[in-house]
């Protein structure tokens, strides 16, 4: 899976560079975002704007990096859903879950 | 009204790369739809996400006891209805016992066959000779 890691204003921003996020790749999102985390990177951004479509294994790994995050007193993010992609956190009640920002400038306003 | 008739048959490894080309077939069916007065755009999502979710749920039960095997998905669609099937050779499950999500206390898994449920008109699961059948259909217009 293509990611990269960005340190933008205090937070850890992932960039997932890719258009779709399944069972395929899912597990590797999983396990990056959980080794950050136990590297001690507990402020983090996932900046989503290239992902036009996500699975339920997608919005799984993403709900264990929160999980992970906050049972560290820390916090995960994201940023800049599609709107196909926001729906299907709207369909699960995700929504309600995550601190979902329309893009990074937002982020970082609300979390400094 | 939808005149034409789209008959699509493909056989997969069961290996979770080709989940991209499974949905890519539903997205394109959705963008080929005649005289669909619906979310054209949703419905593409849509039907990759049911393809997408039934291909990974068949992969999944038929590599915990046949890792050799593969995965066939049928689509049809004729006179406004869409019929998806998905066969694998596991040990199949019980579709009624599926609990819903639990919204107030999210799991990480169980999302799949509570999207297929919510975005298609009618889903069963039965034995059909040594596989099982996940039939999936979705009325458009």
């Amino acid at each position: 899976m293509n990611l990269n890691l960005e340190k933008i204003n205090g937070c850890s921003v992932l960039f997932v560079q890719e258009e779709r996020i399944d069972a395929h790749n899912s597990g590797e999102l999983k396990e990056y975002i959980l080794h950050l985390i136990e590297q001690g990177e507990l402020n983090i951004v996932v900046q989503l704007e290239r992902v036009r479509f996500i699975d339920s294994s997608g919005l799984g790994a993403l709900l264990s990096g929160y999980k992970n995050a906050t049972a560290r007193s820390g916090k995960l993010a994201l940023a800049n859903l599609q709107q196909q992609v926001l729906s299907m956190f709207e369909l699960t009640r995700l929504n309600r879950v995550f601190e979902i920002y329309t893009n990074l400038n937002e982020a970082f306003d609300r979390r400094l | 009204m939808c005149t034409s008739v789209i008959q699509v048959d493909v056989i997969i490894p069961t290996q979770t790369k080709y989940l991209d080309l499974i949905g890519s077939i539903g997205e394109h069916i959705a963008k080929e739809i005649n005289d669909f007065s619906g979310d054209r755009e949703a419905l593409a999502y849509h039907l990759n996400l049911v393809l997408t979710e039934a291909t990974a749920n068949a992969i999944k039960h038929s590599a915990a006891t046949a890792p050799e095997d593969n995965v066939r998905i049928t689509i049809h669609m004729e006179e406004n209805e869409l019929n998806i099937k998905v066969y694998d050779h596991g040990q199949g499950f019980d579709l009624e016992t599926v609990p819903l999500p639990d919204f107030d206390n999210p799991k990480e898994s169980g999302m799949g066959i509570f999207f297929i449920r919510t975005l298609m008109d009618s889903v069963t699961y039965t034995r059909q000779g040594d596989c099982n059948v996940l039939e999936i259909i979705k009325y458009l217009n």
